[in-house]
């Protein structure tokens, strides 16, 4: 497990295969959807997609951090995190997938 | 923003492509994401994010209700960190 990384060019190349348009718009598409998702979450919105799972943004309210290499306190600001948690269904097939001796 | 949003908002970008087209896009891209990490591959979309798999070893849990010990098998389960784009986007860097 764990062999490849694939990248916005696999994606594409799948919407390619998949739907036949050009290269370029296929990339294009791929981009816009990054996008719109982003542009969501830099908005405040929690972005949900069904089977796959939900993108949401946390605040994190400041508080003194430390440097763990010198020991050194330092402040952490306010700040907006993101978190994903997977739908229940990519749970399942990602714990299928990497089943060991399965 | 839900799935049919995001398709709608692309659709209304591309008024050439067929609605149900767009439905496919979106929706392979989100499968290849599940498939790739379903197969233990990581998917790197820089800017935005990347999707990997973490392992969770095995361990000795308990029942919370009973506090009987259970064993708990070795699993995978899906993680996501955010790209650094997006994480200075959404701190109004």
């Amino acid at each position: 497990m764990g062999e490849k990384t694939l990248t916005r060019m696999d994606l594409s190349e799948a919407v390619f295969r998949e739907v036949g348009l050009s290269r370029n718009e296929s990339a294009q598409l791929v981009e816009s959807l990054l996008n719109h998702i982003s542009d969501a979450l830099v908005r405040g919105e929690q972005v949900k997609i069904s089977s796959f799972g939900t993108f949401s943004v946390r605040e994190k309210s400041a508080r003194v951090g430390r440097n763990p290499k010198t020991g050194q306190e330092v402040p952490i600001q306010p700040r907006r995190v993101l978190t994903f948690r997977p739908s229940h269904l990519m749970k399942d097939r990602v714990a299928a997938g990497n089943k060991s001796g399965g | 923003m839900i799935r049919s949003e995001l398709i709608q908002k692309i659709a209304d970008e591309n008024p050439h492509l067929y609605q149900r087209d767009v439905e496919r896009i979106v929706n392979t891209v989100f499968d290849e994401v599940t498939e790739a990490m379903a197969r233990g591959d990581r998917v790197e979309l820089r800017g935005f994010g990347a999707f990997s798999v973490k392992q969770r070893e095995s361990r000795v849990g308990r029942n919370p209700r009973t506090g009987d010990t259970v064993q708990v098998e070795e699993k995978h389960v899906p993680f996501f960190k955010t790209g650094k784009l997006l994480r200075d986007r959404l701190n109004g860097k």
